[in-house]
């Protein structure tokens, strides 16, 4: 049996097909999310790898920011529950899991059963979203996929005190004009980042193991600078940007587990 | 004189809503005097004193909810409010502007034209009270001054602790002593005691009938959708002193009693869960947040907010009545906030909480964090807090509200299906 989990997102779209409850055989990701060509693009990807036709799907459900426009969906929950299922299932020791997508930071705490405990989001702001690192790596001209590589070269960290995203963007750019490297400027930014992650985490209850998911921890340079603020490891979930469709993949198959009983 | 004994409490709502303001525009024309008063200002003074009153706070909510808001937020700004000041004091601030140009010039601004919202004269004088923030104090002062108009301020200490000790409440009855001196001079005539003893005995029958209809909410499924009270509290701020809230409320609540003998239910068969929801309303967003919940098969079943005008005394007893406007939740301490809304969720017998992170309301908003965490770890029950605002519109994101209320629902569910054993 075939199901299929798909997550829009504000920046991105994913598509996870699973076969069984437990195989992942496609699980695709296009860097444009709600109201684009991605989402469509992103389900044709993923039945194209896996061979397989939208018929095939035993159900389909879809969750993140734009869960509601996905018409080929069966029904929608919420990337809260789908991260927390999907991350359960590839880290079962999970117990906190931080997510920081294109405009959301989200910790959610588990139970042991793997079912949300807590959550705590971010409010109707962009600090310490993908989103205000987007804007950080353009004023800094480095590509997000290079700002680990200069975090990691950083010698002494800048501050980046500002919460407000455009704040903080005029904050970067004085301290470019002021000559500093931006090594320290970059790791400064994802010290930014982090402690705003870590304000939602520290409310709900900081419990081993930590996972992060999203497209955020991608950014070895955020997860280091979450570490160092926790004082903890922290695991990056295999492929994090895929783990809600996933989480909503498992759900669908749990659905048609349960109806067929 | 209209016939109202035919009318449904909805339409008894919308009668006394128009009436009230068509009594206080007719009593400007006939030369008589009109108060602007804050919601938990004592209300008994005037009404005794038969002045015309308006109430800028629930005025502000209808404009928010016309979805008006913005053009007079807008002149707010321009006279340099600051965002971060209370919606309803903006909102409100903004239309005595526009009132006050038009009274200046005799040209009607084209934002006060476009309104949508009733049309209200502008006030001789103003009473507030800082019962239920401290915005109330600077907001009224510059009414007064704007207008240059008297101020009656009463003012209500804040309760660190409880219960309320009694040097509270005599200071309090010294204030409400004051507000009556002040009160004949801007009057110019004595105060009547015999008739402001019928007055608080006509408060404390709107008060019984509005805590009829609160209480209803305790069945299961509920008669009432919470909702309604949003809609209601509109003739608890502005007619409790007057029969027109008690002719009202009692409709309603006989119509919900009628209603539950018939099992016939807010939500008739979808009531799946039940839901808390601390804090004001969002007014510019009613309908987002009432639907969402309800596509949800959610119910709103317990509010602490309608609670505020639970003014319950003894009329005659100053000390009693003072009492009464000084235990207002948001006007004491933590642990009796927590207290409050701990009997408000076990009493609408509630799977989940949703606190309104309310830009607008700092003292309501502030405690949130604090008290969900006490209450959860008291009640195992599962709570969000989503960011908006009463009526600045801006502060709101549908998106981001819906996707906190799908998870509340996922977590309310997955513990009575006792899936979750933490």
């Amino acid at each position: 049996m075939f199901t299929m989990g798909i997550d829009i997102g504000s920046s991105s779209s994913k598509v996870v097909i699973l076969e069984d409850g437990a195989n992942i055989i496609a699980g695709e990701v296009i860097q444009i999310g709600t109201g684009s060509s991605g989402p469509k693009r992103v389900l044709d990807e993923a039945l194209s790898k896996a061979g397989l036709k939208l018929e095939d799907m035993a159900k389909i459900i879809a969750t993140g920011y734009g869960r509601s426009s996905v018409e080929e969906a069966h029904k929608q929950i919420s990337e809260i529950s789908c991260q927390a299922k999907g991350v359960f299932f590839l880290v079962p020791s999970a117990k906190l899991i931080i997510d920081i997508g294109g405009q959301d930071v989200k910790a959610i705490r588990l139970d042991s059963k793997g079912g949300v405990k807590q959550f705590f989001m971010n409010d109707k702001c962009a600090a310490g979203t993908g989103r205000f690192l987007d804007v950080m790596s353009r004023v800094l001209e480095v590509n997000l996929d290079d700002m680990a590589e200069y975090d990691a070269r950083a010698t002494e960290p800048a501050t980046v005190s500002s919460t407000c995203t455009v704040f903080a963007e005029s904050e970067v750019i004085s301290q470019l004009s002021n000559g500093v490297a931006k090594e320290n400027i970059i790791a400064g930014v994802h010290q930014s980042v982090a402690s705003k992650a870590c304000g939602l985490a520290y409310r709900c209850g900081v419990e081993e193991d930590i996972v992060m998911c999203g497209g955020v921890a991608k950014d070895l340079g955020v997860v280091r600078a979450i570490s160092k603020e926790l004082k903890k490891p922290v695991i990056v979930a295999p492929n994090p940007q895929i783990t809600a469709a996933l989480g909503a993949a498992i759900f669908a198959f749990e659905e048609v587990r349960g109806a067929n009983k | 004189m209209t016939d109202t004994t035919a009318m449904s409490a909805k339409e008894l709502l919308g009668f006394y809503q128009e009436e009230l303001y068509e009594e206080a525009r007719q009593a400007k024309k006939e030369g008589k005097l009109v108060c602007w008063s804050a919601s938990v200002a004592p209300s008994e003074f005037c009404v005794a004193m038969d002045v015309a009153m308006i109430y800028p706070e629930t005025h502000a909510a209808g404009i928010g909810a016309r979805k008006g808001a913005l053009d007079v937020l807008e002149v707010a700004d321009e006279k340099g409010y600051n965002v971060d000041t209370c919606s309803y004091a903006r909102v409100n601030l903004g239309y005595m502007e526009l009132l006050k140009q038009e009274a200046l010039t005799g040209i009607t601004p084209e934002k006060l034209e476009k309104s949508p919202a009733a049309r209200i004269p502008l006030p001789d004088f103003v009473i507030t009270c800082n019962n239920i923030c401290n915005t109330l104090l600077k907001w009224y002062e510059n009414l007064a001054v704007e207008l240059n108009i008297p101020c009656i301020i009463i003012d209500v200490p804040f309760n660190h602790t409880m219960p309320i000790p009694q040097y509270a409440k005599d200071y309090i009855a010294e204030q409400f002593k004051e507000a009556i001196t002040q009160l004949e001079e801007i009057c110019g005539k004595k105060f009547d005691y015999d008739k402001f003893l019928k007055v608080q005995e006509q408060t404390q029958r709107s008060v019984a009938q509005w805590n009829r209809i609160a209480a209803l909410s305790s069945h299961k499924p509920s008669p009432l959708n919470g909702f309604d009270l949003f809609n209601y509290m509109a003739l608890i701020v502005c007619a409790r002193s007057k029969d027109y809230a008690e002719i009202t409320f009692k409709k309603f609540a006989d119509e919900l009693e009628e209603n539950l003998n018939k099992g016939i239910f807010a939500f008739k068969g979808n009531e799946q869960k039940r839901v808390t929801w601390e804090g004001i309303a969002v007014w510019p967003h009613l309908g987002h947040t009432f639907k969402g919940l309800k596509n949800l098969g959610n119910i709103m079943t317990g509010s602490a907010y309608p609670g505020l005008w639970n003014v319950s005394y003894t009329p005659g007893d100053m000390s009693s009545m003072a009492e009464a406007y000084t235990r207002i939740y948001i006007n004491t301490c933590l642990d009796n906030k927590v207290k409050v809304l701990s009997d408000v969720i076990s009493g609408g017998k509630c799977d989940g909480v949703i606190y309104h992170q309310n830009r607008s309301c700092k003292l309501m908003s502030f405690l949130n964090v604090e008290t969900a965490d006490i209450l959860q770890k008291e009640n195992g029950l599962p709570y969000v807090s989503f960011d908006g605002d009463q009526t600045d519109p801006r502060n709101f994101s549908p998106a981001q509200f819906d996707t906190r209320i799908q998870a509340l629902d996922e977590m309310m569910k997955q513990n009575k299906e006792g899936v979750s054993n933490e």
